[in-house]
């Protein structure tokens, strides 16, 4: 399953405004000796760079959202977005996405406005290895918390940078404004990663990791602010689910507070475990917060061949 | 000074701005509300109330600002440039708000204007304004102080004239920006919106209040005076970080930072100090947007500030008025203990 090197990409400024994950790179790009692991290619990269010039999410349109089969597919010219050009040249470094030679594993640093701490996000139910290396991370770090998403949703999946590998593992940490850089935002996934490395490492060296079972949140469903008939919105998160990432969402429970003061409502069925509680870049995406519901999945037995 | 009454002009227009950076959203939000129920000139009991989005076009980005920086574009340079087909969209706006709410430095500038900002720094509900001796603002600041008690409310002053006064609410006769945070940009907080609705509506009440008649007391409040910034730490080559603020300083805003307190924290793990002789109160502490100003944290002295008991004129004592500079010139000579006495100050452009 792995080649004799395993190839390991550390992706930042997919989001050119999202501080950590871009100020990590760059360190590493300048001295790698921290993320080096024995048997283990590390290759610290910035995937947005004219983003991270401008400190803005995305010049021409968001690279986290363009990495499907028609914008890889797409004939190469100039009148192409940015950032499907820069998917494509992505795409032919660490893929080609689906092939026996892209990268082993790409991990996407991200920042989020949500108070999400330190989220693992997962593309696949049925990735043993990313399910293993989960596992060990949140054994890591605990007592601190380390919730694992799982994306896998017929509708709600995007085609993110890191889905160019064989194994791609999203790093979400927040709360931290975009632009701006805190000490301890930063140091969190600076220790996520070496958790991270570590676990490829001793997998590299042959040691044998037997079957776990991992908590993890499945996107549900995406909620939308009220809005006016000119589509503004008209309501905001309320104060008793802002900063409530992860925690139960009951039928009934107060989801947003209008701007004359009354309450709505959460009308599901029943309990979601929301996140991405008023993450900034999702105002245009319709999008006030995700929905999710605990699920445990269960990672067979893994060994390097 | 403190037993002095001072009679002021009554306050017949205020403007409540939003959006003076686009990506500020509980001003936005707030603006935006404002225009909605109401119509953009409130002729409400004693005060015509203006409402102003003043940065639509970075507004509707999302952005804090297009071209240039909107909230630097009010100095008397600036305001003055001739405008061509270079002129960048602020410059062309600065210009536009100085028609409409000024022009500034004039007897027909409105009379109050109140800029609404937020910050990434946790500064809770800050006064930000050129004198610390507008007594306006300060009996404003001191009002809100007293009716909020959710959210920590300080006045911050930086000492500039009036003609290198860069921002928006120097248009105005009476003038001051109020910053809340610690909210990221893009988003709103409900509980910072409604602190900044609040404290909107403290402040025209208080406007009504004063137009009324009624008198205010005098009385001590607190006022931090801006001192000096200090800048990240950079690589040589390339302007980039090499460390940031440290934890210890993250999110206190108006605590004290004393001479070897931790300042910065590198990226390699090392504690910097502060370095300064002065101990010193430190704001816009990992403020987003100050990163492009070379601005890691701005330092204050604080101090108390008297302030007179006020009151606005009334019918029959227009022309009745000592110049601002011999206002303040009489300050400056009296002696403690002297008598009671009215008098009465008027505003003139000339400061």
């Amino acid at each position: 399953q792995f080649s004799c090197v395993i190839r390991v990409a550390i992706f930042g400024g997919t989001h050119g405004n999202e501080m950590s994950g871009i100020t990590l790179v760059n360190l590493w790009i300048k001295n790698g000796k921290e993320i080096q692991r024995k048997g283990v290619e590390t290759k610290p990269f910035i995937t947005n760079p004219r983003a991270v010039e401008k400190c803005t999410r995305y010049v021409d349109t968001d690279l986290n959202r363009a990495f499907t089969t028609e914008n890889l597919s797409a004939p190469s010219g100039d009148d192409l977005p940015y950032e499907v050009k820069r998917a494509q040249q992505i795409n032919e470094i660490f893929g080609p996405k689906g092939s026996p030679d892209a990268y082993d594993v790409i991990f996407d640093l991200h920042n989020t406005t949500s108070n999400m701490g330190c989220t693992l996000i997962l593309e696949s139910s049925k990735d043993h290895f990313n399910l293993q290396m989960m596992h060990y991370i949140k054994k890591a770090i605990a007592p601190d918390s380390c919730p694992v998403l799982l994306t896998e949703h017929p509708l709600l999946k995007y085609s993110t940078s890191r889905s160019v590998a064989k194994h791609p593992i999203g790093l979400e940490v927040g709360p931290q404004p975009q632009g701006v850089l805190r000490s301890n935002i930063f140091e969190s996934m600076r220790v996520v990663l070496k958790h991270a490395l570590d676990f490829i490492e001793l997998f590299n060296e042959g040691l044998e990791f037997p079957p776990c079972s991992v908590d993890v949140f499945r996107v549900w469903d995406k909620m939308d602010y009220p809005r006016d008939t000119n589509g503004n919105i008209i309501a905001m998160v309320h104060p008793n689910l802002q900063d409530c990432d992860w925690e139960p969402l009951n039928p009934g429970d107060p989801m947003f507070q209008m701007f004359d003061g009354t309450t709505v409502r959460y009308e599901g069925v029943g309990t979601v475990y929301p996140t991405f509680i008023n993450e900034a870049a999702y105002y245009e995406k319709q999008q006030a917060f995700v929905t999710t519901r605990r699920e445990t999945l269960v990672a067979g037995a893994i060994k390097k061949a | 000074m403190e037993k002095r009454q001072v009679v002021l002009p009554t306050l017949s227009r205020v403007a409540v701005c939003g959006g003076t950076h686009g990506n500020e959203l509980s001003g936005v939000y707030l603006v935006r509300e404002r225009l909605k129920k109401k119509k953009v000139v409130e002729e409400e009991e004693h005060v015509s109330v203006v409402t102003v989005m003043s940065n639509p076009r970075a507004v509707q980005h999302c952005r804090r600002y297009t071209e240039t920086d909107l909230n630097r574009c009010f100095t008397r340079a600036t305001l003055s440039s001739p405008v061509t087909d270079k002129t960048p969209y602020e410059i062309v706006r600065s210009q536009e708000l100085n028609s409409l709410l000024g022009p500034k430095g004039s007897p027909e500038a409105t009379d109050l204007v109140c800029d609404l900002h937020n910050t990434t720094a946790n500064m809770g509900l800050c006064f930000i304004a050129y004198s610390d001796r507008d007594w306006i603002s300060l009996h404003i600041y001191r009002h809100l102080q007293r009716q909020m008690s959710g959210i920590p409310v300080r006045f911050l002053h930086f000492d500039l004239p009036l003609n290198e006064a860069y921002s928006l609410d120097s248009v105005g006769k009476h003038g001051f920006a109020i910053e809340i945070g610690p909210q990221a940009h893009g988003l709103v907080r409900s509980n910072i919106l409604s602190a900044m609705q609040e404290g909107v509506q403290h402040m025209l009440d208080w406007v009504r209040l004063f137009n009324s008649g009624a008198q205010f007391e005098g009385g001590q409040v607190e006022v931090y005076t801006m001192v000096k910034n200090v800048d990240y730490p950079r690589d040589p080559e390339t302007c980039g970080l090499t460390a940031a603020i440290h934890p210890q300083l993250q999110d206190r805003d108006f605590c004290l930072l004393r001479p070897n307190d931790p300042l910065f924290q590198t990226f390699s793990g090392e504690t910097l100090k502060y370095k300064g002789t002065e101990a010193l109160y430190p704001f816009f502490v990992n403020e987003c947007a100050y990163y492009e100003k070379g601005i890691a944290l701005s330092l204050a002295r604080q101090r108390s500030v008297g302030i007179p008991s006020i009151r606005s004129e009334r019918e029959g004592e227009r022309g009745k008025f000592k110049s601002a500079a011999e206002e303040i010139e009489e300050e400056e000579t009296e002696e403690e203990g002297s008598p009671i006495e009215m008098e009465c100050e008027k505003q003139s452009g000339s400061l």
